[in-house]
Formats: structure tokens, C-alpha cells, sequence
């Protein structure tokens, strides 16, 4: 595998990266900034990646014009690419987006018009090489409008909208899209909130993941029981849903 | 500044809240391996890195911590403010020893590199300061190449204290790695009988050829009630644990996982204890008092009509350079004693014994220990507080077991 991992400095991208450097894949980061993007690729090689050189390059999310020239390093680097891994996304509670314009606005070009773009850029490239796979995170809070995440889930669902016309539109041709939707997952993007039942950790989620990208695994429900949460939580009729805080 | 809190093992109060209202930074995200140099074996990772993790990575490069405490759920950052031994103290000290240099963010919000040449009281302090020195960032550490990822050990069936401890003594010259059981319920002549623990690395031309698998684990399910493990049912355990060991002397070959964590194969041990829990004593006695005052702990347990579940005696070598790390020469007794009503009483009668004796205990291990006791103990206490004041002089690193000992503010 010559898999690009975007996100791959924390949390549940750290995790998926780790993974696949123990078992000796071919692994390059992009990300922000260069220091976290080079502390991470330490760790990386000592856990055993191919090569022993995990590479790096920047790339903001936010802007996608340095998208084509990170993805040429990894390129490059890597000799072709056949996987990309995109982790990295923005979060804020409900109230917290409310109170903060600005970050709203990066949020909601970040999530979902910058990662699409991005996401568009890696499939052309695999697919000018023969096909690949696409893993992409997206959450379970894009399933159904909810009360606590009305923005943040907006930019989600959106997201599994376009992963999942991907998938059916070049599975034929060899691109296999993946859509993972953690459930809560303790990491550094929910620090400070207080954890559900059923919250997992970054590792049992990259477990997922990998199986996943091994088998060419369309969607994932991270932890596994969220699958189950979420098909009751979409069945709920609206006068449920306005009166739950869920 | 909140307190740091790693894999939370500490026995005691060492990593919980001067406060309610207080808050602990979790430390065990920032797990990353910066640079390991296979010429010096030196490592320097981010201090939330588990040691099970650790393991994982290097014992199939030959690679190992020079020391290692009783479980591998420890974060790199745990080791080094617990300044932890082993079974290997007598020869290779505590961990301290192998420290090159840390990255601490002190009390008063600076990031400073300390080692022996640089800021050296922070370094010294911070080896067994159990976090009260600032937040342990980065750890530069020593590693040690071993000859093959097995343990080879022997054990011996002795039948009282007596002669478990001149075996303990006289085995510590000829073995690097020594510990042993006793068994504290026993009386009359089999008092402190046990078995004895040696071991070494496994020279490559012994061992055997595979790797050594990780054992499953299992999992108590839920807590048992308070009370279920007592004098009655610690005997009848002793007694099988004993009796178990059919031979007088047992050989073989062992994977590192077996030797030195074996509580670490039940998940959620603690529960076995039930709701009101388990707590830990454990002291040093110099060599001279060493067996009276066994004998008189021992002793302790059995008038209070309790008894230790897991108990471990062990020679501890020389002091080592922490300010206030734990280890100093002579006879190491660690009992697990299940909390009741009237545990604060036996830990008191318990660290009588240690006092009178020229004796200490080991913080890591304590949630119960007296101030004014524990200032008995440790006379170098006035100077571990000098470096606290000085990089932490609004004194804001607090945590329950400080306010305890050493009256900080809540």
C-alpha cells in the first residue's frame, strides 16, 4: 500500500496511521503545521513503516490550491499513490459555533467544500493510475438532523452525500470509496465533553478502518453499535425528534 | 495549572484532585516516539506513551526499559514522576538512572530541558516528584539491549520468613532480577513462608527460537462485594499459591509479560476488591531492622485481623538521585491491604513500624499516610519543596495526596 494520510498528526487519523505503519505500509502525511507533520512521521518510522521514510508535506485544508501541489510531493515520494485517507476536519460544540462566526464560516468551507475539492483531486489521480481507494471520515452526526450538531451535522451529511455517489458512480472503474462515520470517539477534537455510552477510542476505531480499506468496505459505523444507534435514531418521527435532546 | 494524570495505576492519591472543582490533564494523547538512536539505545518520546506500547515496538528489536514496575499500563511520564524500580533495583536502580534529559513544562508555566547539567534540581526533583514539579512533556531515556526477548527464571518454595530473607539477600549477588511472594496469613513457623523469584535475560543460544506470545487477557466483569477477599479466603489462596509450587525449585524459560506483569492478564483486577476497594502499603527498611520489622508488619495485619492479598518483599540497592524517589537500601515489603472501616488505624501502626525503624514508603502506593508521619520519614522533604516553591511559586500543581502530605491549599 502508498497510502496519503491527510489528518494524520491526532486522534483517530494518528490511529489509522499507526496501524498501517506497523504492519510496514508506505505512508505520506499531509497536514498542518510542519513541525506536528514531522513529529508524527518519527513515530511513524519507529513503528515500522516501509522504507523508514515517512514523508511530509503542508497543505492547508482550508485552501485548495496548494491541494494539487502536495498531492505531486506524495506522488513523487511514494512512487504513485493507491490509497487516500482523510481524517482531518474542524469541530465545535452547537453553542460554541453559534457564538463564533468566523470559525463557522472555515467549519463550513472546511468540512465540506474544501474536503469535496480535495476528495475530487485525490480521485482523478487514482483514477488516471487505475483506481485505488478513497477513505474519507465523515460522522454520524450527517444521518439525521439532531438538535446538538445542526451545523456541524449539516457539513457531514453533505459529505456521506457526495462519498456515497462516488462510490456507486466509480466502483466499476476500480475507485473504491470508503465512508467512515465515528459515533463519539474520544479524542482530541471532543476533549473537555463529557463522553456518552458507547463513545470508543482512536484505536478500536482505526481498527475498523483498516479491515475496511482491506476490504473495500463501502461504510463503517464506528464503534460498530453506532450502525444500530443510528438506524433507530433515523426512524424516529420528527415529533420524537423535536422533543429529544438527542 | 491543572495536574497531569497518565494511566491513573497510582494506588493512592497521587493523581487525583486537591478539589472538587479542580481539573487533571489527561496525558496519554500525547503518545508519540520523537527519535530512538540504535547506537546510544537512547528514546525520547512524548511522556503519555504507554509502556505496553513501548514494548510492543522494541522487545522484538531487543530493546527493553532498563527497569520496569508491575504493570506495563503506565504512561513513560508515570515512570519517571513515580521514579519506579523493579525486580532488577539492586543492579540497575530506579528508572531515574536512565534518564538522560526531560522536557517540563513547570508549575510557573515555563518549558525548560532538564538534566543533570541543565536545571539539575528540576530534574532531580521531578525523578519521583509525582508530578508536583510541572508536566513531564518529553522523555529522553536510556535503553537497554537485551540478548533475547525471553526471561530465564527460577523459583524457590521456602518455608519462613527467616530463610526467605537470607535467600532473598544471598540471591541478589548472584541474579539480577529477584523478588519474592510471601504468604502473611501463615503463623507459628511457616510465618513468612513464600517462594522466592529470580530470573535473567535469556542468552540468544537458550532461548527458545520464537517470539514470545502476548498472553490473552481476561476480563473481571464486575465488581465482587467488599469484603469477599479476607483473612479466611487470602489463606485458603496462600495455601493453593503455596502449595502449587509442588517442587521445592522450579526452571524454565518466560515471556517478559508473565515475568514481570502478571496481574496485567486479569483486566479490571481492582474489582476483586469490590466497591470499597484495595490500598497498598509499601515501605523500605534498612538491612539492619529489615527482618524485625517484617516480622512486625506482618504481625500488624494479623492483630488487626486483616490480611495483604498480594504480597512482595524484595531487596531495594543503593538510594538513587531523585530528590524524593522511594528506594534506598534495604528490605522492600509491599501489602495489599483491602480497605475497611479501620484502615487508616492499621496504616498508622504500619508506619510506626516504618518510622521507628529508619524506614520510608512509597508515595505511589499511598492514599493514607499522615503528614506529620510522613515528615518523620523523609527528611529531604524541606528540600523537594525549595525546588517546587522555586518553579512553581504560587504553588498551583496540586493534588490530593500533596494536600495530604505536604498541607498544600486546596
Amino acid at each position: 500500500m502508498k497510502a496519503v494520510v491527510l489528518g494524520a498528526t491526532s486522534g483517530m487519523g494518528r490511529a489509522v496511521a499507526r496501524r498501517l505503519a506497523e504492519r510496514g505500509e508506505a505512508l505520506f502525511l499531509l497536514g498542518l503545521p510542519l513541525t506536528e507533520l514531522e513529529r508524527s512521521a518519527g513515530d511513524l518510522e519507529q513503528r515500522g513503516a516501509a522504507g523508514q521514510n515517512v514523508g511530509v508535506a503542508e497543505l492547508d485544508l482550508a485552501d485548495p490550491r496548494g491541494f494539487e501541489s502536495a498531492l505531486d510531493k506524495a506522488d513523487r515520494a511514494l512512487g504513485g499513490i493507491d490509497t487516500v485517507i482523510v481524517t482531518a476536519g474542524m469541530f465545535k460544540t452547537q453553542d460554541a459555533l453559534e457564538e463564533d462566526r468566523d470559525f463557522l464560516y472555515r467549519m463550513l468551507h472546511v468540512n465540506f467544500t474544501a474536503t469535496v475539492l480535495f476528495c475530487e483531486a485525490a480521485r482523478k489521480r487514482l483514477l488516471a493510475a487505475g483506481g485505488g481507494t478513497l477513505c474519507v471520515f465523515s460522522s454520524v452526526a450527517g444521518d439525521r438532523g439532531r438538535k446538538p450538531v445542526v451545523l456541524y451535522g449539516a457539513t457531514k451529511a453533505g459529505l456521506s452525500h457526495y462519498l456515497e455517489s462516488l462510490d456507486h458512480k466509480y466502483r466499476a472503474e476500480g475507485l473504491r470509496t470508503i465512508t467512515i462515520k465515528p459515533g463519539f470517539v474520544k479524542t482530541p477534537m471532543t476533549e473537555g465533553l463529557k463522553a456518552p455510552p458507547f463513545a470508543g477510542d482512536a484505536d478500536g476505531v482505526a481498527k475498523q478502518v483498516v479491515r475496511a480499506i482491506d476490504r473495500g468496505q463501502p461504510l463503517v459505523y464506528a464503534p460498530a453499535i453506532w450502525r444500530y444507534v443510528m438506524l433507530v435514531i433515523r426512524f424516529l418521527p420528527r415529533f420524537v425528534m423535536r422533543k429529544i435532546g438527542f | 495549572m491543572p495536574l497531569s494524570r497518565g494511566l491513573g495505576r497510582s494506588y493512592g492519591d497521587a493523581s487525583l484532585l486537591a478539589s472538587g472543582d479542580a481539573r487533571a490533564l489527561g496525558t496519554t494523547l500525547a503518545d508519540r516516539i520523537l527519535s530512538f538512536d540504535e547506537d546510544s539505545g537512547v528514546l525520547r518520546a512524548e511522556a503519555g506513551l504507554c509502556l505496553a506500547d513501548l514494548n510492543r515496538i522494541y522487545l522484538p528489536r531487543h530493546w527493553v526499559t532498563p527497569v520496569t514496575p508491575g504493570t506495563k499500563f503506565v504512561t513513560l511520564g508515570g515512570m519517571v514522576a513515580s521514579d519506579v524500580h523493579g525486580k532488577n533495583h539492586h543492579v540497575a536502580g530506579t528508572l531515574g538512572r536512565h534518564v538522560e534529559s526531560l522536557l517540563v513544562r513547570t508549575g510557573g508555566g515555563d518549558v525548560l530541558e532538564c538534566s543533570r547539567e541543565q536545571h539539575a534540581d528540576l530534574f532531580f526533583a521531578t525523578l519521583g516528584g509525582m508530578g508536583l514539579t510541572g508536566h513531564i512533556l518529553e522523555v529522553a531515556l536510556r535503553l537497554q539491549k537485551v540478548p533475547s526477548p525471553w526471561i530465564y527464571s527460577e523459583s524457590y518454595r521456602l518455608s519462613g520468613l527467616d530463610e526467605l530473607l537470607e535467600r532473598v539477600k544471598q540471591s541478589s549477588h548472584e541474579w539480577p532480577m529477584t523478588v519474592s511472594w510471601v504468604d502473611t496469613v501463615a503463623t507459628g513457623a511457616a510465618l513468612g513462608r513464600g517462594i522466592l523469584f529470580v530470573g535473567r535475560w535469556a542468552e540468544a543460544g537458550e532461548a527458545p527460537p520464537s517470539f514470545p506470545k502476548l498472553r490473552p487477557t481476561i476480563t473481571m466483569p464486575f465488581s465482587l462485594p467488599s469484603g469477599l477477599l479476607n483473612r479466611f479466603t487470602i489463606g485458603v489462596f496462600n495455601e493453593l499459591v503455596y502449595r502449587s509450587h509442588f517442587r521445592p525449585t522450579k526452571t524454565g524459560f518466560v515471556s517478559p509479560d508473565k515475568y514481570f506483569y502478571p496481574l496485567d492478564s486479569i483486566l479490571h483486577w481492582n474489582r476483586g476488591y469490590g466497591p470499597r476497594g484495595v490500598t497498598q502499603h509499601q515501605s523500605v527498611i534498612p538491612w539492619e531492622t529489615g527482618r524485625e520489622g517484617i516480622r512486625a508488619m506482618i504481625e500488624t495485619l494479623a492483630s488487626a485481623g486483616t490480611a495483604s492479598f498480594l504480597t512482595v518483599v524484595k531487596d531495594c540497592g543503593e538510594e538513587g538521585e531523585g530528590t524524593i524517589s522511594f528506594p534506598k537500601a534495604g528490605m522492600s515489603l509491599a501489602l495489599d491491604i483491602p480497605i475497611r472501616h479501620d484502615t487508616q488505624d492499621v496504616i498508622d501502626r504500619l508506619n510506626r513500624t516504618v518510622i521507628d525503624l529508619g524506614g520510608r514508603i512509597y508515595l505511589t502506593k499511598d492514599g493514607f499516610t499522615r503528614a506529620e508521619d510522613f515528615r518523620q520519614m523523609e527528611p529531604r522533604l524541606d528540600q523537594f519543596l525549595a525546588v517546587v516553591e522555586k518553579y512553581d511559586p504560587a504553588r498551583t500543581l496540586r493534588s490530593a495526596q500533596s494536600r495530604r502530605l505536604f498541607g498544600d491549599r486546596s
